[in-house]
């Protein structure tokens, strides 16, 4: 029993969504960073299935995804060292209460 | 002479034109130049009244044209004929004599050279009305002599009273100035013209049916209800005393109440036509007549006595045109002729008292006529003359109106003149008799004479009281026969039966009498016919309550109305308003509130923008397949 390509992309698209909701709506900015990998990991997962049952199935696919997954962690290392950097100068990370844009 | 007679109204014009600019630094010698354009202005208007008088004169007249419509032409210009020409004298007099006396009267005021601008403005309207060759520049020059009425009532505006009675002045003449209007637009749509000559021309030719006519006869009378303040408009008359007593005596005398009367008498042939419309004018001005004297005869303001003694003439005047006859034409103007001169002799006398006893009411005067015997020989005369007395002015013309009334048949009417005659000499004598005999009311005042420049416009008035009647006599009508040259049925009209002029004369004798019992000898107590019936007194003193009725039933319930109608405004049409900028700065709050310097904010929005876009694109002409 094979499992159709449309599983895949919904199970990605799930979790893409429920990535996206965390990062607009979540306070901490730790979760919002948790999101945002959730995201990138959605991405991973349509790569991979695109691969095995796309119009043009290929191994390239699999090899994206191994690039995306090293880019989400040095972006999470340079994430997280700005965070750090802004707790020590706000003593928060509530991103509510990150509004300089404001002025 | 007579073909300039546009200069008339113009020289007052221009004295206007030059207080306005340089009243102020001339101050007091503004009287100068008013004086000179009035006088300038009689000695003109006495050469084109000798013109036309002369016999054989024919009619001058003189348009341009002003403004054309398709084939309809309206013009301005002027003409002279035999009633304008009278006017023309009887106005330019009594101006110049009222600019005299002024000078004496007003010495003091701070407002002095504004006085003498709006007096030559008058003179200036009331000039051009009377010589207007036809209806709209009737109108035009009726208008500003309204105007000018208003400035003159309300210049102390100061006082509330005489704000409130310029405004009401000018409300209520403005009620008839409606009727006036509709008269004119419909004349000119029956008749396509506005020109005296044409619309006499069309009458005769029979353009109009007879509804229309007698439609047209009594919407025009109703401008001079407002005008003349008859009967129910004329309650504007009797508190425009409020202004300065040369006024009264100009305006409320001689000159613009008698506008109406004018424009009744210029309109004769109308009315001539239509027997309805002029029994309308004759009904109202007989009972006016009585109206009016039944409330002088309880007032205790010297002025107001005047005004409803003023209202009482003028019905007289129109009762007299009413019927419609060529004597009664006759009656009414030469009555209009001597009324303007006793009338403002009575008011300048009046004034003078005033000006020396500082009160208005006559029972807080008396005996002033050891102190003012100039003063008071002429207000004696004036009496006389509007009591009716023979040989005065007064008592060819009343009883001119008399026969011309009786001849017609209107015994009811007849009666109602008799005893508005007996109330008229009734309550005259009664001013003259508390006001200068008896004892002073306060000996400590000082009183004194007023100046020559007061006296002497006072004396010629009374000299013309005594003689004016004499132009017209039943004997040798030379007035009458002028007047109605070339007026239709203008043959030996019948004289009225001689019993009239003995049965007048008899029941103003009595007035005089009663009046002398009951206040020069006091023999009468005051109250003899108020004591036992106060309801009567009350209503008289009163004024019959009509000005109680008019604010509760057409005052009250306006400004009512006009308060809903402010709410209607505030809230609904200044509400919608609001609405559009109410929602305009909710738009704004709500831009605003997307501002706000949060990333997860700008993400969402963001991502509505592309979710937007992907739709948009898929149901647009996008990646469709």
């Amino acid at each position: 029993m094979t499992v159709p390509l449309a599983s895949y992309l919904l199970v990605a698209l799930i979790l893409f969504c429920i990535g996206l909701y965390g990062a607009l709506t979540k306070r901490n900015a730790v979760i919002v960073m948790l999101s945002m990998e959730l995201m990138l990991n959605a991405v991973n997962i349509n790569l991979v299935a695109f691969a095995k049952f796309g119009a043009f199935a290929n191994l390239t696919g699999q090899i994206f995804s191994l690039f995306s997954i090293t880019l989400a962690a040095a972006e999470v290392a340079v994430g997280l060292a700005i965070l750090i950097s802004l707790y020590r100068n706000r003593r928060t990370v509530n991103v509510d209460e990150m509004d300089l844009l404001k002025r | 002479m007579m073909s300039s007679a546009w200069l008339i109204p113009l020289l007052p014009l221009a004295a206007f034109l030059l207080l306005v600019a340089f009243g102020r630094q001339l101050k007091e010698s503004s009287a100068y130049i008013g004086i000179l354009a009035t006088l300038a202005a009689f000695v003109l208007a006495l050469g084109t009244f000798f013109e036309r008088f002369a016999a054989g004169a024919e009619n001058y007249y003189f348009a341009f044209q002003w403004l054309t419509f398709g084939e309809k032409v309206i013009d301005m210009g002027f003409e002279v004929n035999q009633l304008n020409a009278m006017m023309l004298v009887i106005v330019t007099f009594v101006s110049l004599l009222v600019h005299i006396y002024s000078k004496g009267y007003m010495h003091g005021d701070e407002r002095f050279p504004v006085f003498y601008s709006y007096l030559a403005l008058f003179t200036f309207s009331m000039l051009g009305l009377v010589i207007s060759p036809n209806l709209l520049q009737v109108y035009i020059f009726w208008e500003l002599v309204g105007v000018c009425s208003f400035l003159l009532v309300g210049f102390y505006f100061y006082k509330p009273e005489a704000k409130a009675a310029a405004k009401k002045a000018f409300i209520v003449t403005r009620i008839g100035d409606v009727g006036l209007f509709i008269g004119i637009s419909l004349i000119f749509w029956y008749t396509g013209s506005f020109n005296f000559a044409d619309i006499f021309t069309a009458l005769q030719n029979g353009v109009m049916e007879s509804w229309q006519i007698t439609l047209v006869g009594i919407l025009i009378f109703i401008g001079a209800v407002g005008k003349s303040g008859q009967f129910p408009l004329h309650t504007w008359l009797p508190d425009a005393m409020e202004g300065p007593t040369p006024v009264s005596a100009l305006i409320h005398a001689a000159t613009m109440v008698a506008a109406g009367v004018y424009l009744v008498a210029v309109m004769f042939p109308l009315y001539q036509a239509s027997v309805d419309a002029s029994l309308v004018v004759a009904y109202i001005g007989g009972f006016t007549a009585i109206f009016a004297a039944s409330i002088g005869l309880t007032q205790r303001d010297i002025k107001r006595v005047l005004a409803y003694s003023t209202v009482s003439q003028l019905g007289y005047m129109m009762l007299a045109l009413g019927m419609a006859s060529v004597a009664g034409y006759v009656a009414g103007t030469f009555h209009l002729m001597t009324h303007a001169f006793f009338k403002a002799l009575l008011f300048l006398a009046a004034g003078s008292v005033i000006h020396a006893v500082h009160t208005q009411d006559i029972f807080e005067m008396g005996g002033l006529f050891k102190k003012m015997r100039i003063t008071g020989t002429v207000f004696l005369i004036g009496c006389l003359s509007i009591a009716g007395i023979f040989p005065f002015a007064g008592y060819w013309s009343k009883e001119e109106i008399l026969g011309a009334v009786y001849n017609e048949g209107h015994l009811g009417l007849f009666a109602v003149g008799v005893i508005a005659a007996f109330f008229t000499a009734f309550y005259m004598f009664r001013l003259f008799f508390a006001t200068f005999t008896g004892e002073s009311a306060d000996d400590t005042k000082k009183v004194h004479e007023s100046p020559l420049v007061m006296t002497v416009p006072m004396i010629l008035l009374a000299v013309l009281a005594v003689v004016a009647g004499f132009i017209n006599t039943p004997g040798n009508p030379i007035l009458g026969h002028w007047l109605t040259e070339g007026m239709a049925g203008a043959e030996e009209a019948h004289h009225a039966p001689f019993w009239i002029s003995i049965v007048a004369t008899l029941v103003s004798l009595f007035g005089i009498f009663l009046a002398w019992l009951m206040y020069g000898k006091k023999s009468v107590a005051r109250d003899v016919i108020a004591a036992p019936f106060p309801w009567l007194y009350q209503l008289s003193y009163r004024k019959y309550y009509i000005d109680e009725l008019y604010d509760n039933v057409i005052v009250r319930p306006l400004r009512v109305f006009g308060e809903f109608l402010t709410m209607v405004d505030v809230y609904i049409i200044d509400g919608l308003v609001k609405l559009v900028g109410a929602f305009t700065k909710e738009l704004g709050h709500a831009g605003a509130r997307v501002q706000n310097g949060q990333i997860q904010t700008y993400g969402v929005i963001a991502f509505l923008g592309i979710v937007l876009l992907v739709i948009g694109l898929t149901f647009g002409r996008g990646y469709l397949g």
